[in-house]
């Protein structure tokens, strides 16, 4: 059974899909890119997935880790392996960067039924998961997101994956905002993140940073649904000639 | 925003009743009354006085209307204005109080006994109209301190009740302390001689059982020279349909190098959904910095009442005197809660700060409302003032009315304002972390509340964390 299974899936908000029909298989060990122009509804599927509330889903089945993923709710979801890494992370004032990741990590550890991290283990964890994704320290004392550049948003997000290690990342266009280097470290982050047992989704605009985490499968959406997948060349073909093509092969097939 | 539309939908956990005899006087305000209340508690003659004056100028007064709610009329002759239970008034020890009353305060949490000997604090608890039993009086008696109930205090100790009672909040204030001048209960008295330190934190319940009763404790602390005291004070009632009525005063003496440090944690009932029931709280709480380099803090946390009016304020007398107001104001259901303080700068030098936190849920309207006064004379005067707002849902709301009052050319009067609002994103943010729309609200709320919560001794901090925990609880969808 893979981890993920997506069937014929369609969502979107009240009274109107967004989403019109994904099939989608994921296995442990693999890494699927997501490209697509805008508004294509990519960043919808990681929502619908993730259990956002304003989104339905209207037709089709997903399952994760062999359960129904729409008898989940969103933290179950969580609690199971599932993250979310956002295209727009949100602030959370007044609570610090590693409070909440210690609470994220115990309502996963309650989850499971395995008992609370001690915060002696956990500042271990933490300082061991900084250095992996290179991340300053300081980020971690001050409060979720708050006053953080666009980048070190990006970042922290990569962070709070690196010390939850999900089994599978969705990765919304955390390539976005991030100068040179720090596409670079964050790329390295995600790889250090790769294992055999676990997967990512990884939505974004660029080829470059598949230079970097290699895809294992490429995908284009097109108006809510994949017109076409194929593998890392798919994305260096996309980079050269843009999604008209795409545009022309879907509409030729009316 | 269907998660956060069902806020407030939890139940009063205090709302029991006690079973025990009472004595009660028959409903009605009247001189009668009054001289029955002030014999039964073997007043000195100038207390009643005093009483009566109070009431003579309370009958030509007229019911404030010029806050932020409304409410349905109190009527003052339907009121029991005592009610004592009937069983041994006086305790030598604990074994003789009933012991239904005892397990009242076990249910409250309350421990009188050995537990509470342990954690060091001495408990003053006031149920209904009398002061039950006040523990570790002998302990602290040998430092010359002297806390007990008020009553007791007017036997007892009747000149420094005379010196002190009415000098910080006069009994023509307002229409409610002016009642609770004519027809106070009990409440706490406390006095510390200078240059000494409580050792302990002092404390005091207050819980309203019998129907149809008021409330109106009188609570007078006084630290001389050079002495420190912090005071706690905890308020629960039970649930009933009818409204119940708190108008209590606070008087806070300050004299010259003295601090007093005073923590609320009040849970009223605060009514139901439909807003039936529910306590009404009108108290007026003030203190006097009198001496110079006196200080004194108000923080509280106000998660009940069905409304609350309420200013704890700070009159600055002496020069480089400092008043501090920390509060956190929870409103849900129909809730209303006007609160804020006044700084009053009198003294050169002195210094305020204001830091108001009001988190609205369901339909709470929650209001500030803030006077910071700076006199001619009151040279390098400073406050600073920061007024934040936490709106849960779409329903409720939260009103700022700052008064600003500068007399003094060389004062700085600082106020910041935020109003922020718990938005669906956040919380589907901490979802996709694992984290459930309740402990993500309870998270953020105190995270929002931090600066107050830091203000508070550490078990009356972890109470009202619990508290906030609790009044939110199932009111998420
Ligand atoms: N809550 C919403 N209300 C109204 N329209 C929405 C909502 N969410 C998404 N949409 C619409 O659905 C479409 C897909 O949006 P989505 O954010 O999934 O696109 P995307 O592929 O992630 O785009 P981008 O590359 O710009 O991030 C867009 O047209 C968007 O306007
Ligand atoms: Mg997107």
């Amino acid at each position: 059974m893979a981890l993920l299974e997506i069937r014929n899936l369609r969502g979107g908000i009240k009274d109107q899909d967004i989403i019109n029909g994904i099939d989608l298989t994921v296995d442990r060990g693999e890494v699927h890119a997501i490209m697509g122009p805008n508004g294509s509804g990519k960043s919808t599927l990681g929502k619908i997935l993730a259990g956002h509330e304003e989104y339905e889903e209207t037709g089709g089945t997903v399952r994760f880790q062999d359960k129904d993923l729409f008898e989940l709710t969103p933290e179950e979801r969580a609690n199971e392996g599932m993250f979310l890494a956002f295209q727009y992370p949100v602030e959370i004032p007044g609570v610090s960067n590693a409070y909440f990741l210690r609470a994220a990590m115990n309502e996963r550890l309650k989850y499971r039924g395995e008992p609370e991290i001690s915060a002696g283990a956990f500042r271990r964890l933490l300082d061991k998961k900084m250095k992996q994704v290179d991340m300053d320290p300081e980020l971690a004392r001050r409060p979720v997101n708050e006053d953080f550049s666009g980048g070190e948003k990006k970042r922290n997000e990569i962070f709070h994956m690196a010390v939850l290690e999900p089994t599978l990342s969705i990765l919304d266009e955390t390539d976005s905002g991030l100068d040179i280097d720090a596409m670079r470290i964050v790329a390295h982050g995600i790889n250090q993140q790769r294992t055999a047992d676990n997967a990512m989704i990884v939505i974004t605009h660029y080829q470059r940073l598949l230079d970097y985490v290699v895809p294992d499968y490429v995908h284009v959406m097109y108006q809510g649904r994949i017109v076409k997948s194929g593998r890392k060349e798919l994305a260096f073909e996309l980079e050269e000639k843009g999604y008209e093509w795409i545009r022309e092969e879907v509409e030729a097939a009316g | 925003m269907e998660a956060i539309e069902t806020l407030a939908q939890q139940e009063y956990k205090e709302g029991w009743v006690t079973d025990i005899e009472m004595e009660t006087a028959p409903p009605g305000l009247n001189e009668d009354i009054i001289r029955f209340i002030s014999a039964k508690k073997k007043e000195p003659e100038f207390l009643l006085e005093w009483r009566l004056k109070a009431y003579r100028h309370w009958l030509t007064m007229k019911e404030p209307n010029w806050q932020y709610m409304a409410y349905p009329p109190v009527d003052y002759q339907d009121i029991v204005y005592y009610a004592a239970p009937k069983n041994t008034p006086e305790y030598n020890s604990l074994d003789e109080v009933d012991p239904e009353l005892l397990a009242t305060y076990d249910k409250l949490g309350i421990p009188l006994e050995e537990q509470k000997v342990l954690a060091g604090v001495a408990v003053d608890a006031v149920f209904d109209s009398v002061s039950v039993h006040t523990t570790f009086k002998d302990k602290l008696a040998e430092l010359g301190i002297i806390f007990c109930s008020f009553s007791e205090a007017a036997q007892e100790h009747p000149d420094l009740v005379e010196k002190y009672l009415g000098t910080v909040v006069p009994y023509r204030d307002n229409y409610f302390a002016t009642m609770n001048s004519a027809v106070f209960s009990d409440g706490s008295f406390c006095y510390i001689p200078p240059g000494v330190r409580c050792p302990m934190e002092l404390s005091t319940y207050f819980r309203i059982n019998t129907a149809g009763t008021g409330q109106f404790e009188r609570t007078l602390i006084i630290a001389d020279e050079g002495s420190y005291v912090s005071y706690l004070e905890g308020c629960t009632a039970p649930m009933r349909d009818e409204n119940q009525l708190h108008a209590a005063v606070v008087e806070l003496v300050a004299l010259k190098d003295a601090q007093i440090k005073y923590s609320t944690v009040q849970n009223w009932y605060p009514g139901d959904e439909q807003g039936k029931g529910g306590v009404y709280n009108f108290v007026t709480k003030r203190g006097a910095c009198k001496g110079d380099n006196s200080k004194i803090s108000w923080t509280q946390v106000e998660t009940g009442s069905a409304i609350t009016w309420k200013y704890p304020s700070v009159i600055l007398q002496g020069d480089h005197s400092i008043g501090e107001f920390y509060s956190v104001a929870l409103t849900r259901n129909k809730q209303v809660a006007d609160t804020g303080t006044k700084m009053i700068h009198v003294g050169k030098n002195s210094r305020s700060t204001v830091v108001s936190k009001g988190i609205s849920a369901g339909n709470g309207q929650n209001v500030y409302r803030g006077r910071i006064q700076v006199l001619k004379k009151a040279d390098g005067a400073r406050n600073y003032t920061q007024c934040d707002s936490m709106l849960i849902g779409d329903r409720c709301g939260a009103h700022t009315f700052p008064y600003i009052d500068v007399g003094n050319n060389s004062a700085s009067v600082e106020h910041e304002a935020s109003t922020a609002r718990i938005s669906e994103d956040q919380l589907f943010y901490c979802k996709t972390r694992g984290i459930s729309t309740e402990d993500a609200i309870s998270m953020i709320i105190n995270g929002f509340c931090k600066e107050v919560f830091q203000e508070l001794p550490m078990e009356f901090a972890v109470e009202a964390k619990k508290l906030l925990g609790i009044s939110l609880e199932g009111s998420v969808g």
